[in-house]
């Protein structure tokens, strides 16, 4: 005898918590054979406002935790998704990957995660300077975090695409809002179970699902967000985004999601180099 | 007389006041300007003979040069005052007699006070019953650096009390004190114990009067003028050797303090050497030609 | 008059024009010829201080911009690109050496063209200058030790190509040398385009670059008004923009390259919060304060404009801070006694007066000291604005002029929460004897620059540039260097 499926409500994840919409909208997302794989839940503008809020809150506290402590929480979130490879590759095969490069897409993340994990106390080292002026001062440069960093991603996306942009904004210290298409809202979901329970404190990384449409122009124009990543080549996209973000000069950083190298530029995309001056004598 | 509340002292930040005494040398005196500064500069002028050899003829000769430091021109000068050791004071006022050059003797185990405080009151004494009309004492710095602010609080306001009639300058020695947190503090205390004059060094330590320690000083005197009301005088002493630097002194006491103490009653130059600087400095001025070192006395 | 003892005022001490020869009329610097704008227009020069019209300069239109990026264009593709760093880092060597030969010129002409005072064109704009391209030279042929990593997977440190840079008025030559310095160092040809009113310096750094014998087209200098600033930033074969005003114009900038390859860093306004703890050392603050705000007539974008002073001391540091007001010196900007000079522009002057009346009509208090400002000429006193509210209109924009705003403050989270309540991010000051209670502030204002116990402090070595809307990138030190490069197999 059969048994009949449970299958998961994929909802949002913001401020630590999993809401449905308020719009109460979702996006029916197919497999290839035209089966409802699950009812994704297609963000608003209202919720994008409200995760902003949440980020908001979040961040100050996320910038004050050590770096150490930024450090194990994202070698925690490598542990996470590795203890929870054959369900993330499962749902990369549903979504139209082949098993090969699910297992690929999964390992890969999760060294990515390990990899950024590693930079939380480093990447300050190597991009700050003691700055030798001439007159009788200490003078420093340091990378201090930009704040709220949109992640725009596209359907080229995958497991991969979304954690290795994720983890070089929050791993400096930035709080973030991943903005996923529908076709990658089940993966998205399931990486936001995995922080949830990875001690990233809520609101830190929030996901969004849905249309890209409907969420990016108020991201972009979003006077509370101080950066924004757009993981597209639509060039459409790109311009829109920019022209939007200049109301509050948001740092706009275009990325090919296909490349995904590990470096820690990425990280640097979002960092502030702050200076300060003090007298000796 | 009430000792001082150290605790409402604000603290100093050393690059601050060597910025903002480096931007009073940015002052640029020219013409009229300059030519009434190098004359109120000589009027300010102490000067000094604080030697092992000094002799009555060395300071006839010198108190000459204070009453006229320039025979062509009586217009320039008198010089405020000479300063000589104790021993010299009647030799200096005898010397002067009423020509209003005042005479300043240094006394209190000058220049270290390392004696008991009796010989040192004692010496003030002598010097007062000398002639001098000014007493520069030199406080106890060796109490001062171990943080005995009261005991130099005491001895300040002892030798006051020695001085009776007597002006009292009183000698902070900022080349020993080292820091302008401790500048201020000494300031504070020599002021509150009834100093007349806060004077910076003996001029037989390095560093003597700098712009940045004269700056403290001055500000210490503002402060003060302002809660209590009354004026205290200024010496930097040592160190001040062209026409120049005296000026950017005068300009300095002029922006900070007014020029209510552009006046020798209230700011002095200790010095031997900057006389003949200012004098040539105003015979330039004068005549357009940059001047010699032997066409002006060496008293 | 003038008696020392007596007299409220200095004698004149006027620094020498005749050193400085200033030309009937000036052409574009295109493709290493000078040039005039097509259809010959120009526009006039004047020396704010009197009013008088020093020169003649021309107004480039699209077509000399272009003619510009194409010069500049062939210089990158051609010779520039093909000489090492090394032999480009000693065409910047004989720039900073010629600028220090020529110094006392270019800081007489600075402070003719633009108002600001000789004491600072020759003490502070023109030595930082020199020391700017002095610093930039060095990095020329050491690129590859200016980016960790850089270098993985066989990539190189490229230049990005052709730079328009547009600049403001406030500091002309200094704004001049950080764009071209660290941009001809790693390798870039420029266009750049002065402020209109302040296009004579930038001049006279070109002819120091033509005395150089740097290679045609690798610094071009095109002059006009805001139009000309728009052909360059939006010229299709410029690769990276390079500009320094205002956030309003910064934000159509951002606009206008938003659909092209075009990178860019934005150095704009801001609001900065100077902050005085009751443990400061009270006097040197004061003179901070006054450095802060009166530096350059105010025309600062790190200007420390406004005052957040802890209640304890606000009485007694406002009245130190008047006292000292009462002490500056505005006139003549090439006297050498001026303490602020003239401000730069009729319609600036009008914006500062206007704000102050603003002020005024939404019920703060405004001090001025009794010092004599000329009547002739664009001149503004030092000037306070007490009993300030976060909400005051003087306390959200930026006045741009030698105004200040005071407000005081109880806590150091109250203290950073009204600093950080800005749409800007460029610079703070903060003044504490307390060391930790330095860090807690300096680490919690939201600003590019932070000065301890110190402010308005600059130096080739050291980064400067703004969180927010105060921009984009560093310019200056080993960060300033990141814009102009770009890593490529």
């Amino acid at each position: 005898m059969s048994r009949l499926k449970v299958k998961k409500t994929y909802k949002l994840y913001i401020g630590g918590k999993f809401p449905r919409s308020e719009s109460g909208r979702t996006h029916a997302l197919l497999d290839k054979k035209g089966d409802v794989i699950a009812n994704i839940a297609k963000a608003s503008k209202k919720d994008l406002r409200n995760t902003v809020v949440a980020t908001r809150k979040a961040q100050a506290g996320w910038q004050g935790a050590s770096p150490h402590l930024k450090g194990q929480i994202l070698y925690r979130l490598a542990e996470m998704l590795e203890g929870r490879k054959a369900q993330f590759i499962s749902v990369l095969k549903e979504s139209g990957m082949s098993e090969k490069s699910a297992i690929k897409e999964v390992e890969k993340s999760v060294d990515a995660l390990v990899y950024y994990a590693g930079w939380s106390d480093k990447f300050q080292a190597i991009y700050s300077s003691v700055n030798p002026v001439s007159s009788p001062h200490y003078n420093f440069s340091a990378p201090v975090p930009t704040g709220i960093v949109g992640v725009v991603l596209d359907d080229k996306a995958g497991l991969y695409g979304i954690v290795s942009q994720m983890a070089p904004v929050i791993v400096g210290g930035n709080s973030t809002l991943l903005v996923v298409p529908s076709k990658w809202a089940t993966v998205a979901m399931e990486l936001a179970e995995v922080i949830h329970t990875s001690d990233v404190p809520g609101g830190v990384v929030n996901v969004l699902t849905g249309e890209l449409p409907d969420m990016v122009p108020t991201l972009s124009g979003h006077m509370d967000v101080n950066a924004v990543a757009v993981c597209s080549s639509d060039n459409e996209l790109r311009k829109s985004v920019r022209e939007l973000g200049a109301e509050n000069v948001k740092r706009v950083v275009f990325r090919d999601n296909s490349k995904g190298n590990l470096s820690p530029y990425p990280i640097m995309d979002f960092q502030e180099i702050k200076t300060t001056w003090h007298p000796v004598g | 007389m009430a000792y001082p509340n150290l605790k409402d002292i604000a603290p100093i930040d050393e690059v601050g006041v060597k910025e903002r005494a480096a931007r009073y040398q940015k002052r640029s005196l020219k013409g009229e300007t300059k030519l009434s500064a190098l004359k109120l500069a000589v009027t300010m002028l102490d000067i000094t003979t604080l030697e092992g050899k000094d002799s009555p003829g060395k300071v006839k000769q010198m108190c000459r040069k204070a009453m006229c430091p320039i025979t062509s021109d009586p217009s320039i000068g008198p010089a405020a005052a000479v300063c000589v050791y104790p021993s010299l004071v009647k030799v200096a006022k005898t010397a002067v007699g009423d020509s209003g050059v005042q005479v300043a003797s240094v006394a209190t185990a000058f220049p270290s006070g390392q004696s008991r405080m009796r010989e040192r009151l004692t010496e003030i004494k002598y010097a007062v019953a000398e002639g001098a009309d000014e007493i520069d004492m030199v406080i106890s710095r060796g109490k001062f650096l171990t943080g005995n602010y009261r005991g130099i609080y005491d001895e300040v306001a002892k030798c006051k009390e020695a001085c009776g009639d007597a002006h009292l300058k009183v000698i902070i020695e900022t080349g020993e004190l080292e820091t302008l947190d401790n500048i201020r503090i000494a300031s504070e205390l020599s002021m509150a114990a009834g100093a007349d004059f806060i004077k910076t060094s003996t001029g037989k330590i390095s560093p003597a009067s700098t712009l940045p320690f004269t700056l403290v000083m001055l500000q210490s005197i503002l402060d003060y003028y302002e809660r209590t009301g009354i004026m205290v005088g200024m010496k930097p002493a040592g160190g001040i050797a062209d026409a120049k630097l005296a000026l950017q002194y005068l300009v300095m006491v002029k922006e900070m303090l007014g020029k209510k103490w552009l006046t020798n009653k209230w700011f002095r130059f200790g010095a031997s050497s900057l006389t003949n600087d200012l004098l040539m400095q105003l015979e330039k001025q004068r005549t357009g030609l940059y001047q010699g070192g032997d066409y002006f006395s060496k008293d | 008059m003038y008696d020392f003892i007596n007299g409220n005022e200095y004698a004149p001490a006027p620094e020498s024009t005749a050193i400085v020869n200033i030309k009937k009329k000036y052409g574009l610097y295109i493709g290493g010829k000078w040039v005039d704008a097509q259809g010959k227009k120009t526009f006039e020069t004047i020396n704010p201080a009197n009013q008088q019209v020093l020169s003649k300069v021309a107004d480039a239109s699209k077509a000399d911009v272009d003619a510009a990026v194409k010069a500049a264009r062939k210089a990158f593709e051609g010779e520039w690109s093909s000489i090492s760093g090394a032999e480009r880092g000693k065409y910047l060597y004989r720039i900073a050496r010629i600028l220090q030969e020529r110094s006392r010129e270019f800081a007489v002409l600075e402070s003719m063209d633009g108002g600001k005072p000789i004491r600072e064109s020759r003490d502070i704009d023109i030595p930082l200058v020199a020391a700017h391209f002095f610093y930039y030279a060095g990095w020329a042929d050491k690129l590859d030790f200016a980016f960790p990593g850089a270098g993985i997977g066989g990539q190189k440190v490229k230049p990005v190509g052709v730079v328009g840079q547009v600049i403001p008025w406030n500091f002309p030559l200094m704004m001049a040398a950080w764009k071209i310095a660290p941009a001809l160092a790693s390798g870039n040809t420029v266009v750049l385009k002065p402020a209109e009113t302040t296009s004579l310096t930038a001049l006279l750094l070109a002819e120091v670059i033509e005395e150089a014998g740097v290679p045609a087209g690798v610094v071009n200098i095109v002059t006009g008004a805001g139009d000309t600033g728009k052909f360059v930033v939006g010229h299709p074969d410029v690769n990276k923009v390079a500009f320094t005003g205002s956030t309003c114009v910064g934000k159509h900038i951002l606009k206008s390259v938003a659909g092209t390859d075009k990178s860019y860093t934005l150095e704009l306004g801001g609001k900065a919060a100077h902050i005085i703890m009751d443990d400061a050392a009270i006097d040197q603050a004061v003179e901070g304060i006054v450095n802060g705000i009166f530096f350059n007539q105010g025309h600062v974008c790190c200007a420390g404009s406004r005052l957040l002073v802890q209640e304890g001391v606000a009485d007694k540091v406002v009245k130190k801070l008047q006292k000292r007001m009462e002490t500056l010196i505005v006139g003549n900007p090439l006297d050498k006694n001026t303490d602020i000079g003239a401000i730069n522009s009729k319609e600036q002057l009008a914006k500062i007066k206007s704000l102050v009346k603003t002020a005024t009509k939404e019920g703060a208090t405004v001090w001025q000291p009794g010092t004599s400002v000329p009547r002739k000429g664009n001149f503004y006193p030092p000037t306070l604005i007490l009993d300030c509210a976060q909400s005051h209109t003087v306390v959200q924009e930026e006045i741009f002029g030698p105004v200040l705003t005071i407000q005081t403050f109880r806590t150091v989270n109250e203290a950073v929460e009204k600093a950080n309540n800005t749409q800007y991010g460029l610079s703070g000051g903060v003044w504490s004897d307390k060391g930790a209670k330095v860090f807690k502030l300096t680490d919690n204002v939201k600003a590019g620059i932070m000065w301890a116990n110190t402010y308005n402090a600059f130096d080739p070595a050291s980064p400067f540039g703004g969180f927010k809307e105060s921009g984009i990138g560093r310019e200056g030190g080993l960060h300033g260097l990141y814009p102009y490069v770009k890593f490529n197999a």
